[in-house]
């Protein structure tokens, strides 16, 4: 099985499959159909990947290694880890739900299922890449059809909407090549691995002290420098507050399918960063800099729920929700990343809180999709309308759809037996002993989101039937066969979610001998 | 069958119940109901099994399974089955059946049948998650079930704005109550290193120290699930809310089982707080049982009533407990279970025969069209009021015996509050059932059907006799070993007298003063005197002492002003940023962004990647 390059492969079906779903303009028909078939055939190539991954092991696997440009020491390296599985798991679950999400508009539809496929190659590209400099190629080719999903499908704002996304993103990411640029010159490499185990040895910030010498200024002040730079392009993509204000724009504007991908997926891309690139790459300035890190996750958390609730606007408010489920992970990785010394066994602390940002990280990707794809479904039948204040009573009508909608919602607000819980609880059992006052003040952002949520559920579905909708149609059953497998999903993680932690696990424990120093 | 199958079944019959009925009888009203009722009977009749045969005190006391387990990491999901949680356990399910079977006359003619029944189903399987939970874990996951059960049944009339408002409001309090128990629990996990209640306690017993200077702190964010679950003054509100659902839903739910959740778990954690912890604990008790005392004086609603009353006798329940008798806690929640889900299934009864009025001052007289529920009611009246020798008067008498040994204040105000009791209990009886007919709906009153009388029937027998049926000598076994505890039928019923002859002669007294200052007061009334006496004072209790509205105008208030503020800034600092207005963006991201302005964005991106690889080849090549 380790021969054949299966994450080549999985990386390159849907990248010639956009080609040729671009070429069959003609026959928008077969060309949705083939778009819909490649997306299920890398579906099918990561659960087989998944079948043959040893989840004893936390070592890279799959792995496969080229020179490429030899004279810059630029290597093909790719390899997964329990991390890198999930990501791609859970990349292969989402795209397919958004191309059925969209099915029904006949706007452009092949180029849509073309970006779609680039996307899903880049982000498939961007979770196996190990060595910067093809990874930094996919991370950009992500951005890029992203950008043009927004602007053409968009709603009224498109063009700012996708213009700032593309500006901030890209300004994060001129942050991210820097800061590689200064680390390839101080230490000749571009490989994640290579780079990591030079941290552990602390040779990093002397190297780039020796190598950048700049002025009169220290070693640790240039190395936090080049942190701080690395540290912008994530923070913008996951986002960390105050560089969130691109994402309620770009969420509330882009066509609900393709916020599907943005929340569900992409910002993934942006823990991923933190927990493959930035924690063990700059350990030393992370723990420089733990605790306004900390209060900033803390502030992520509190300000966005709090943000959430002041909307009016279902894919504001969720969109918003996306960052505080996201500042869990923040939090919870800032803290196994600090050094711990009074805490009665700080390794296994620092797992449970590593296992509940993976989990958390999934539970999310998975959750915020079906709940912006519910959306989708309520704006096909209210003619576009979704505004917290458009409906009311409307259970009394679609008794199932509300049904659904609401476990997605319970799942989000971390109720037990749903996914949500466990990877929350997880992230709160590890980081309260490691950081209990950051921890503390965190469970605001819970109590809040149940506001927010309830709030949701109360106007929407709750009280008087507003007679506009007496006659609006509950699911059908297409759309049953789209939404039942995602719900059953979320009970399967909930109840048993040693499926998925069974995969993690390994890889956390070799996360936590990385960060301890 | 293996013995040790048995608990499996009693829990997880009732999620069988409620999946079913959800997925595939949704339309088949008798099965729906069929289907719960069975469930939870069947659980009922299996407890009786399993008790008869390993008594209360079983050999094998847990059983488990592995349900977390990453590396040193491990949680479980278990089955603890003491006397503790096998007495409650006989308690949810029996008067969880009573009032299962009385749910199908009361709301037989509901669109939404099988809903109804569904949810009492998830609901029993919830509670009956957190009686027999092993560790902390478990019983939080089914706390939080019990939560959102709850939620749906409060919220169960959802085209009632007022419902939904309740359900919501219930929820909100309780989580907020639950993530104090969740940084409790975190704390108790990250100190001892188990979540198992029999080893903590274990060690604990071992190193009483081991939880450092937490302790306190631990014990009392355990104790904040309590409070939320278990309606303790500042987290009371949502109850009184709460009678917005179904009257059998506030008797299952708020009377008899979840809000005696909370003085459960406080019995079955009683191992982790400090005396400090505890002297909080029983402090919040006592004013609870004598806020809501006050407050069920000046309420006219027949189904609020018996709220705040239910909140007052919480709240001596959460006194004992803090006065280091657990054993007088779970004797009157047991006590309380029984005669307080046969007081909200006779309001319910009533307000069905009186088509949905449930102000008592358009009542009046009902006690000859309605003689089992007037009856049964007055049962349960005497019961709560202490009269001897019903069961309230033994439970209520063991935690005043609590108080007068620990504590001199708290035993005057459970003295005070017993008398409170007995005045608005009977308040309620002389208004509603007694004197004249109040409006033309009393004539059109009759008796409930049997389904609804039976239930009533059985409960009120339980009432009179549960006080002398063993159960304090059960749980005071269990939780004060040493200690004494009467046993035989004569011995029971004259203990309080010589155990602690002031407390019992004082609770014989209040109650007593209770009944004759009702009887002067309101035997005869065409309206409430009480207004015109005192006042202002009449004023607060009706208007529940204004928490609500002191919510709204602090709590609320802040939260709302925060989310707006945390908006505003956004959508300044989006503004500030955004393409449309250039001035402002321009100075934020400078030449970059004139890129954008003047060309087209394809251009834009293609000159980035490609400045990116000049760039690149640039800097390597050097």
């Amino acid at each position: 099985m380790n021969g054949f390059p299966w994450l080549t492969v999985l990386t390159l079906v849907p990248l010639i499959g956009g080609v040729l779903v671009v070429g069959m303009g003609g026959q928008k028909q077969l060309a949705r159909k083939l778009t819909l078939g490649l997306s299920l055939l890398s579906l099918g190539i990561a659960l087989l990947i998944w079948k043959n991954f040893d989840a004893a092991s936390g070592d890279l696997q799959f792995s496969e290694r080229l020179d490429w440009v030899k004279s810059l020491g630029i290597q093909y390296h790719l390899g997964i880890d329990g991390l890198g599985l999930l990501m791609l798991l859970l990349t292969a679950i989402v795209t397919p739900l958004s191309l059925m999400a969209f099915w029904h508009n006949h706007d452009r539809s092949h180029i849509f299922g073309a970006l779609v496929l680039w996307l899903q190659a880049g982000l498939f590209g961007t979770f196996t890449a190990l060595n910067f400099f093809h990874w930094f190629i996919f991370w950009e080719l992500g951005l890029i059809p992203a950008f043009f999903l927004v602007k053409f499908w968009g709603g009224p704002n498109r063009g700012p909407a996708a213009t700032q996304f593309f500006v901030y993103t890209m300004v994060g990411s001129i942050g991210l090549l820097l800061a590689f640029l200064a680390l390839r010159l101080a230490t000749g490499s571009f490989d994640f691995i290579e780079l990591a185990a030079m941290a552990k040895r602390g040779e990093i910030s002397v190297k780039l002290g020796d190598a950048l010498g700049w002025k009169s200024l220290s070693y640790s002040t240039l190395a936090l420098l080049v942190f701080g730079l690395a540290f912008l392009g994530f923070a913008v993509k996951v986002p960390v507050i105050p560089f969130h204000t691109w994402l309620p724009v770009a969420y509330s504007e882009a066509p609900s399918p393709v916020t599907m991908l943005l929340t569900g997926v992409m910002s993934k891309m942006g823990v991923y960063g933190f927990l493959r690139i930035l924690l063990p790459i700059f350990p030393e300035q992370v723990r420089l800099v733990l605790t306004p890190l900390l209060w900033l996750a803390v502030l992520t958390i509190v300000l966005s729920a709090c943000a959430a609730f002041a909307q009016r606007d279902l894919k504001r408010m969720l969109a918003y929700s996306s960052i505080n489920h996201l500042g869990y992970c923040l939090l919870a990785m800032f803290a196994a990343a600090g050094a711990a010394t009074m805490v009665n066994q700080p390794e296994l602390q620092k797992a449970a809180a590593l296992n509940g940002v993976l989990l958390q990280m999934f539970n999310h990707g998975l959750t915020a999709s079906v709940l912006f794809l519910f959306v989708t479904l309520l704006e096909k039948r209210s003619g576009g309308l979704r505004g917290l204040d458009d409906f009311g009573g409307i259970r009394k009508v679609v008794p199932v759809f509300t049904g659904l909608m609401g476990i997605s919602l319970f799942s989000s607000l971390g109720l037990p037996g749903l996914n949500g819980f466990v990877g929350e609880f997880l992230v709160f059992k590890g980081a309260f002993p490691l950081a209990p006052w950051t921890t503390a003040v965190a469970t605001i952002g819970l109590l809040v989101t149940a506001v927010f949520l309830l709030t949701l559920i109360q106007r929407v579905f709750c009280g008087p039937l507003n007679e506009k909708w007496a006659k609006l149609p509950d699911l059908t059953a297409s759309e049953l066969w789209l939404v039942i497998p995602s719900t059953v999903l979320m009970f399967v993680v909930g109840i048993y979610p040693q499926l998925v932690l069974g995969v993690i696990d390994a890889t956390v424990v070799k996360l936590v001998q990385q960060l301890n120093f | 069958m293996h013995l040790q199958t048995l608990p499996w079944i009693i829990l997880f019959l009732p999620l069988l119940a409620a999946v079913v009925i959800t997925l595939f009888t949704q339309r088949d009203r008798k099965t729906s109901a069929t289907l719960s009722i069975s469930a939870i009977v069947i659980g009922f009749v299996l407890t009786v099994i399993f008790i008869k045969a390993n008594s209360f005190n079983p050999e094998v006391k847990e059983v488990s399974l592995n349900w977390l387990d990453i590396g040193p990491l491990q949680a479980e999901f278990g089955l603890r089955l003491d006397a503790l949680s096998l007495m409650m356990l006989l308690v949810v399910t029996g008067v969880g059946s009573a009032i299962h079977i009385y749910s199908w006359g009361y709301m037989h003619e509901d669109r939404c049948f099988s809903r109804f029944f569904a949810s009492l189903s998830l609901f029993t399987f919830s509670m009956l998650g957190i009686v027999m939970a092993n560790n902390f874990l478990q019983m939080f996951i089914s706390w939080e079930l019990v939560g959102v059960s709850s939620y749906l049944l409060i919220g169960f009339w959802y085209e009632k704005a007022s419902a939904a408002d309740a359900a919501k409001k219930a929820f909100i309090t309780n989580r907020l109550g639950d993530f104090g128990f969740m940084l409790g629990i975190l704390i108790v996990w990250a100190a001892l290193g188990s979540l198992n209640f029999g080893k903590l306690e274990a060690g604990l017993a071992d190193n009483p120290a081991a939880l450092g200077s937490l302790a306190t702190l631990g014990g009392l964010l355990v104790f904040c699930g309590a409070m939320g679950k278990s309606a303790q003054f500042p987290l009371h509100v949502w109850l009184p809310d709460a009678m917005e659902g179904p009257t059998p839903v506030s008797a299952l739910i708020h009377a008899a089982t979840m809000v005696a959740a909370g003085v459960y778990m406080l019995s079955r954690t009683f191992f982790i707080y400090t005396p400090e912890a505890l002297q909080v604990i029983a402090w919040i008790g006592g004013c609870t049982a004598l806020l809501a005392a006050l407050v069920a004086v000046q309420q006219n609603d027949i189904k609020r009533i018996l709220a705040y009353s239910t909140l007052s006798q919480l709240g001596y329940m959460v006194m004992a407990v803090g006065l280091a008798a657990p054993e007088a806690g779970m004797f009157h929640l047991t006590t309380h279970a029984f005669f307080k889900a046969l007081l909200f299934l006779g309001a319910g009864s009533v307000i069905h025969a009186m088509h949905h009025e449930q102000d008592i001052w358009r009542m009046g007289g009902l006690c000859k069209k309605m003689p089992v529920t007037y009856w049964t009611f007055m049962v349960g009246t005497m019961a709560l009021a202490g009269v001897w020798p019903l069961s309230g008067f033994f439970s209520k008498d063991a935690i005043l015996a609590a108080a007068w040994h620990h504590s001199m204040p708290l035993f005057i105000i459970g003295v005070g509050v017993a008398a409170l009791t007995t005045f608005y209990m009977f308040r309620l009886v002389f208004v509603a059932f007694l004197g004249g007919e109040r409006s033309h709906e009393v004539g059109h009153a009759h008796e409930s059907p049997w389904v609804m009388t039976w239930p009533l029937r059985i409960l009120a027998v339980f009432s009179i006799v549960g006080g002398v049926i063993g159960v304090e000598a059960l749980f005071g076994g269990m939780l004060h070993p040493g200690g004494e505890h009467p046993h035989g039928l004569a011995a029971q019923l004259v203990y309080p007298f010589k155990h602690a002859p002031v407390a019992a002669l004082s609770g014989l007294a209040a109650f007593g003063i209770g009944l004759f200052a009702a009887w002067t007061l309101y035997a005869r009334a065409k309206e409430d005197p009480l207004p015109a006496r005192i006042g202002t004072l009449s004023r607060w209790m009706r208007d529940r002492f204004y928490f609500d509205e002191l919510y709204e105008a602090t709590v609320i208030k802040v939260h709302d002003a925060t989310a707006a503020v945390v908006d505003w800034f956004d959508r300044w600092l989006i503004g500030f940023a955004a393409v449309r207005g250039s001035a402002g963006a321009t100075s934020l991201f400078g030449n970059v962004l004139r890129f954008i302005q003047s060309g087209s964005l394809q251009a834009y991106a293609f000159l980035l990647v490609l400045g990116v690889a000049v760039i690149l080849f640039f800097v390597l090549g050097r």
